[in-house]
């Protein structure tokens, strides 16, 4: 077997997530609705998958967007820490977020 | 209706017929339409603003080669104007220099590039363009350094389902995010060419092996999409995510159908946009309306728990295998008729020729319709 160009991302409170270039979040003015928008498919997140998505821009650490997460949802880190790296990892696989 | 009337997210535009490829597979109706026939770029641009503000959110340019359209890139702009994501399905064969930049430029979102084989002889040979592989190759290059993602889709027959290890070497050579091993659907060009591509089981089960094992392989690495072959299915496939449900496709003369091979129902008649506005014909047209929701659906599927998961499977393929548009797709166990699909794959291997000496009809204007004209493989 070929080898890869890339390698399979594993998140860590230091990776710094964005999205990549085939992947954009838009608002959908016909069904009021944030639409995540990818080669095949139309993602319409919930109001969590969205916050996370929405601070994937390139800058924050995963540390980062879970001290904002926790902050905003009024929890402690280390209860939304394990939801978001969840998340973020189940994305990265599925080449929707880049770590 | 069962349930009520969404707006479309995604729309197939079919530019063009014409192609440099005639590949023995290809969803185009047999019936192919000359360039005289194509809507020129104000009515495109004029359905595009309209597939927007009707909740159109993907466009994907297909044909034929879409590229052959000298307008592309201001087709491209006009989408990209309103936000719509858009997606290129190419043959990657002949596009000038410098137009995939532009492309980019205008907004593309991302290419979709087309192999007929992983090897070269098989690309050249199915396709019955000698060379196109080489250009294929080129394109996927031009594509990564004009910074377009990249989908390498490769539609799987008997003469290439054991090249799909090679397939997916090929995807992560030229550096895709995405690959599509697409077992071909037999509608079009592949029907008429059914016996001389269908593969056999044990093809069928290894392919599926593979796939299974590189998806785990290659997670996080690259997407591979399995599109399977339902004359080996259980259950159908929700086509086109359920007649007129969310999605629909435009033909090249601006004909609006609810997926590819609709025209191949008799019973339909179809609308043209400019005639109608798309609004009224998504939601009036009684062709959209013939098979929306669950309604129509004679037993099995009226009571089976998946008719909202499959919404009966594919129209075409019922129209084509029972000779009725209305019967469940017999690519479902549950179809009376489900060991057709078995005796037809075992029809096709019986009928096969020795590797490398099949006769296909070549995807050309009027070869289908005049089977005296039936090419030979160019080499």
């Amino acid at each position: 077997m070929m080898a890869a160009l890339r390698e399979r991302a594993i998140v860590s409170s230091r990776s710094v997530p964005s999205l990549p270039r085939h992947v954009r979040i838009q608002y959908d003015p016909v069904r009021q609705a944030f639409a995540v928008l990818s080669p095949e498919k139309v993602f319409w997140p919930n109001e969590i998958s969205l916050d996370i998505l929405r601070r994937c821009n390139g800058q924050s650490s995963v540390e980062r967007i879970i001290a904002d997460l926790a902050a905003d949802y009024e929890a402690y880190p280390r209860d939304v820490a394990a939801d978001v790296v969840a998340f973020l990892q189940e994305w990265s696989d599925k080449l929707l977020v880049k770590l | 209706m069962s349930e009520p009337l969404l707006p479309p997210i995604g729309m197939l535009a079919e530019l063009t017929h014409r192609c440099p490829l005639q590949c023995p597979y290809c969803s185009n109706p047999v019936e192919l339409l000359k360039a005289d026939r194509e809507l020129d770029t104000q009515t495109w641009l004029d359905l595009f603003s309209q597939a927007a503000d009707l909740g159109v959110l993907q466009v994907h340019l297909s044909g034929g080669e879409p590229t052959l359209r000298r307008d592309f890139e201001q087709l491209i702009a006009g989408l990209s104007a309103r936000g719509v994501y858009t997606n290129l399905i190419t043959a990657g064969v002949g596009i000038a220099e410098g137009r995939i930049e532009a492309f980019a430029e205008a907004g593309l979102d991302h290419l979709q590039l087309s192999f007929q084989g992983a090897r070269p002889a098989t690309t050249d040979r199915i396709g019955n363009h000698r060379g196109s592989h080489e250009k294929k190759l080129e394109t996927a290059h031009r594509a990564r350094a004009a910074g377009l993602p990249l989908t390498i889709n490769a539609p799987v027959h008997r003469h290439n389902i054991e090249e799909v290890p090679e397939f997916i070497d090929l995807a992560l050579s030229l550096d895709a995010e995405r690959l599509e091993i697409a077992n071909v659907q037999y509608a079009g060009w592949a029907l008429a060419n059914r016996d001389r591509l269908m593969p056999d089981l044990a093809a069928v089960n290894r392919q599926a092996d593979i796939v299974a094992a590189a998806r785990e392989r290659l997670a996080g690495i690259m997407t591979i999409d399995f599109v399977t072959p339902d004359y080996f299915a259980i259950y159908p496939k929700p086509c086109m995510g359920g007649w007129a449900r969310d999605a629909f496709m435009v033909a090249p003369d601006g004909t609006v159908l609810p997926c590819h091979a609709a025209q191949t129902i008799p019973s339909l008649r179809f609308e043209r946009f400019g005639d109608r506005r798309l609004a009224e014909i998504w939601t009036d047209s009684p062709a959209f309306n013939a098979f929306r929701g669950t309604d129509w659906m004679h037993e099995p599927c009226r009571s089976c728990e998946r008719r909202e998961i499959d919404w009966g499977g594919c129209r075409c393929q019922a129209m084509a295998i029972a000779g009725d548009a209305t019967a469940t797709d017999p690519a479902c166990v549950k179809s009376p008729i489900h060991n057709r699909m078995a005796m037809l794959t075992d029809a096709a291997q019986a009928k096969a020729a020795p590797e490398g000496k099949e006769s296909f009809i070549f995807r050309r204007i009027g070869a289908a319709t005049r089977p005296d004209t039936r090419a030979e493989p160019a080499h």
